[in-house]
């Protein structure tokens, strides 16, 4: 029989708000995972605001926290403080939050709070847009995606510019580990949480969350798509611990279309748009490649 | 006991380490910088056991303050003017969560034009955050307000935030001699903060989760409500406390001053009401009934005690160091309001006054008196609204 690598103790319980396959759903469940009991979470606004729970229910075994928008960064350097205070010790301090909260609104209080060096995990589960309003374009957006104020039209208003890349400005920040990981691949993601878990100051996770409703998709191929995002090179795993990146995964990489097809969000490109949708994967993979050969060899 | 001579901002730094914050979030923005600077040095000395942490802005610094208290710990913040005003949503999120957080704030103008100098508009601008709010006059005033606040804030009947506030340079850049009393009594007095529910991965809650329309928010709300009103007596009784230890005490929500058969009062608040003080005893002196009543609490509203005083009066002008576009300075507005249902009212007009720092002299104060006291003699108000001492071409 093959061996469990995933912890069995659920600390998120059946009862969640979200929507069929979320994947900020299967995030969550699967870094309480890696992070265990002793726990305390930050949420601000998001989609995570509805799924933990209408009053008085709650789906997570873990004390959580709702806070403002654009505050999770100081509200876990808050927290982390308080129990330095209070001499609590074991206590892992996460902040969550989406990747409007993360890359827009609340940019600011997490660069003072990785600046600050504080103790905690931050998971930014990225959706690539305000799903929980409704389908707005963030600054996690992919270029050419529809949403609901880039809605195509006429004139070809589709997200214009780069998503951001939020990994690389966390990783400027020179804190001890920065991660990427998938729901798709949750062997990998836990193994990332644990690892974070297990190293002192701030930590940065981006988690690919699909989402069916705001892609355009059935909700049975969440999973599917993320792994698609991973196997095309659009949203490559790998970590960066200390400055030194490493690649977790070197896929065969699969055309850009095949992960593009599935989503009604891109249904709209043109094939020019596509094909420089492939281009920019390519550069950004290789320069992936560059940075980790580069890096391990200081 | 040790006597200082200290500022205003420093007296705010004494009282938070005699308090025993145990977190501090903080952002320096003039003239409050040197409250958290002096408990940098605490800090630093090892004088003070706190973690400090030093944010990015002032509204994580209301973020993580609010946070820590909910881990559990006592917190503290300074700010002023549009620090205090970048706090606003925080502000209302930290008397939502039920937080008893307690802030110096030092009341200065709002930009533009960029002003530094003492107005209450950033304080008055919070009057429905849901805040507990105090207007200091000195600076012993301001360290055992801390103190007392805290016990306020803190008991299980209140469970608010509070602030103070200190007049930009008035108080905050002004030496004064402050009795800085001894650690072991304000222990003895202000025990160590325990609030009824905090995380706990022991005993895990949801904190602030989303509840519709027909569930309890409104009651919620409500609840705050009733907290507010007990805040009253709390107040009351804490001084009371403060003052049988500690042998002083500032005066409860209003502070009153020869105004037992007084027909005219000036209400004011802050350090305005030291000046005020000084002329209605020179009006005294010359046998003239005129009295001052220092709003030292402006939430909760002192009701009761500005109908107890309107009973007697004849003609109450109040002083706002701040103004509400449309109509009138706020502390006009609520004592009007808080009288507006008392029969035999006395007539009631507002002074605009020290808009931007502007001094508050004992000629404007004297010019206030003697127009109030011709409205007493003819019966009316001249008019409702008055800014005082405009420049000339000012209109």
């Amino acid at each position: 029989m093959a061996k469990l690598t995933i912890p069995e103790e659920e600390l998120m319980i059946p009862g969640h708000m979200g929507c069929l396959g979320c994947g900020g759903a299967l995030a969550m469940r699967y870094v309480l995972k890696g992070l265990g009991k002793r726990t305390i979470v930050s949420v601000p606004a998001c989609c995570w605001a509805i799924l933990s729970g209408i009053f008085p229910n709650t789906c997570l075994r873990v004390p959580m926290v709702n806070t403002a928008f654009e505050v999770t960064g100081a509200s876990i350097s808050g927290i982390r403080a308080a129990l330095d205070a209070l001499e609590i010790e074991d206590v892992n301090v996460l902040g969550w939050a989406g990747d409007g909260g993360t890359l827009d609104i609340g940019i600011q209080a997490l660069s003072g709070a990785v600046e600050r060096g504080h103790d905690f995990i931050y998971v930014c589960y990225d959706n690539e847009a305000y799903m929980n309003t409704g389908i707005q374009r963030s600054s996690g957006t992919p270029e050419g995606a529809w949403t609901t104020t880039t809605p195509v039209g006429d004139t070809q208003a589709w997200k214009k510019g780069p998503k951001k890349n939020m990994v690389e400005i966390m990783v400027a920040h020179k804190i001890p580990y920065t991660a990427t990981a998938s729901v798709g691949y949750p062997e990998d993601l836990i193994k990332k949480v644990t690892k974070a878990k297990g190293i002192k100051g701030p930590k940065y996770i981006h988690v690919f969350a699909p989402c069916p409703t705001g892609w355009r998709m059935p909700p049975g191929k969440s999973v599917e798509v993320a792994k698609l995002a991973v196997q095309t090179c659009a949203f490559p795993l790998y970590e960066v611990e200390n400055g030194v990146y490493n690649i977790s995964k070197k896929p065969k990489k699969k055309p850009i279309t095949e992960y593009l097809k599935i989503q009604g969000r891109f249904k709209h490109m043109p094939s020019d748009m596509v094909e420089k949708f492939q281009k920019d994967i390519d550069k950004e993979w290789e320069l992936l490649l560059k940075k980790e050969e580069f890096t391990k060899s200081l | 006991m040790v006597k200082k001579v200290i500022t205003g901002n420093y007296a705010s730094s004494y009282g938070a380490k005699l308090a025993r914050a145990q977190v501090i979030a903080a952002y320096p923005i003039t003239p409050q910088t040197s409250v958290v600077e002096k408990i940098a040095e605490f800090v630093a000395s090892g004088e003070m056991e706190a973690q400090y942490i030093k944010v990015e802005s002032e509204h994580s610094a209301m973020a993580a303050c609010i946070t820590a208290s909910q881990t559990g710990a006592r917190t503290f913040t300074a700010t002023s003017a549009h620090g205090l005003t970048l706090m606003h949503e925080m502000l209302i999120w930290a008397s939502g969560a039920r937080t008893p957080v307690l802030m110096t704030n030092v009341n200065r103008a709002m930009a533009p034009p960029w002003s530094v100098w003492a107005d209450h508009l950033d304080s008055v601008a919070q009057r429905d955050t849901g805040w507990i709010q105090y207007y200091c006059e000195s600076n012993q005033e301001v360290l055992d307000t801390i103190i007392t606040a805290y016990k306020v804030g803190e008991s299980r009947d209140v469970l608010l935030p509070s602030f103070l506030t200190l007049d930009a340079f008035y108080l905050s850049h002004t030496y004064e001699t402050v009795d800085i009393p001894d650690q072991d009594e304000v222990d003895k007095f202000l025990p160590s903060f325990d609030p009824p529910y905090k995380f706990d991965v022991e005993d895990p809650h949801l904190f602030g989760s989303l509840s519709f329309p027909h569930q309890f928010y409104m009651e919620w709300r409500y609840q705050i409500s009733l907290s507010m009103e007990k805040a009253r007596e709390k107040i009351l009784e804490t001084e009371a406390e403060f003052k049988k230890i500690f042998g002083r005490s500032h005066g409860g929500l209003l502070d009153t001053y020869r105004c037992d058969d007084a027909e005219v009062v000036l209400i004011a608040a802050g350090t305005m009401a030291s000046t005020i003080r000084e002329v209605v005893d020179w009006y005294r002196d010359k046998g003239v009934k005129v009295g001052l009543a220092r709003l030292r609490v402006f939430r909760p509203f002192p009701v009761k005690e500005v109908r107890e005083l309107a009973e007697s009066v004849d003609v109450i002008g109040v002083l706002d160091r701040s103004y509400s576009f449309g109509y009138g300075g706020a502390f006009f507005a609520e004592t009007a309001g808080a009288l507006y249902n008392v029969p035999d009212k006395p007539l009631i007009k507002n002074y605009v006054v020290g808009i931007g720092g502007r001094d508050v002299t004992p000629d404007t104060v004297s010019g206030i008196l003697n127009n109030a006291i011709s409205l007493k003699d003819k019966g009316e108000l001249d008019q409702e609204i008055e800014w005082i001492e405009l420049k000339e071409g000012g209109d």
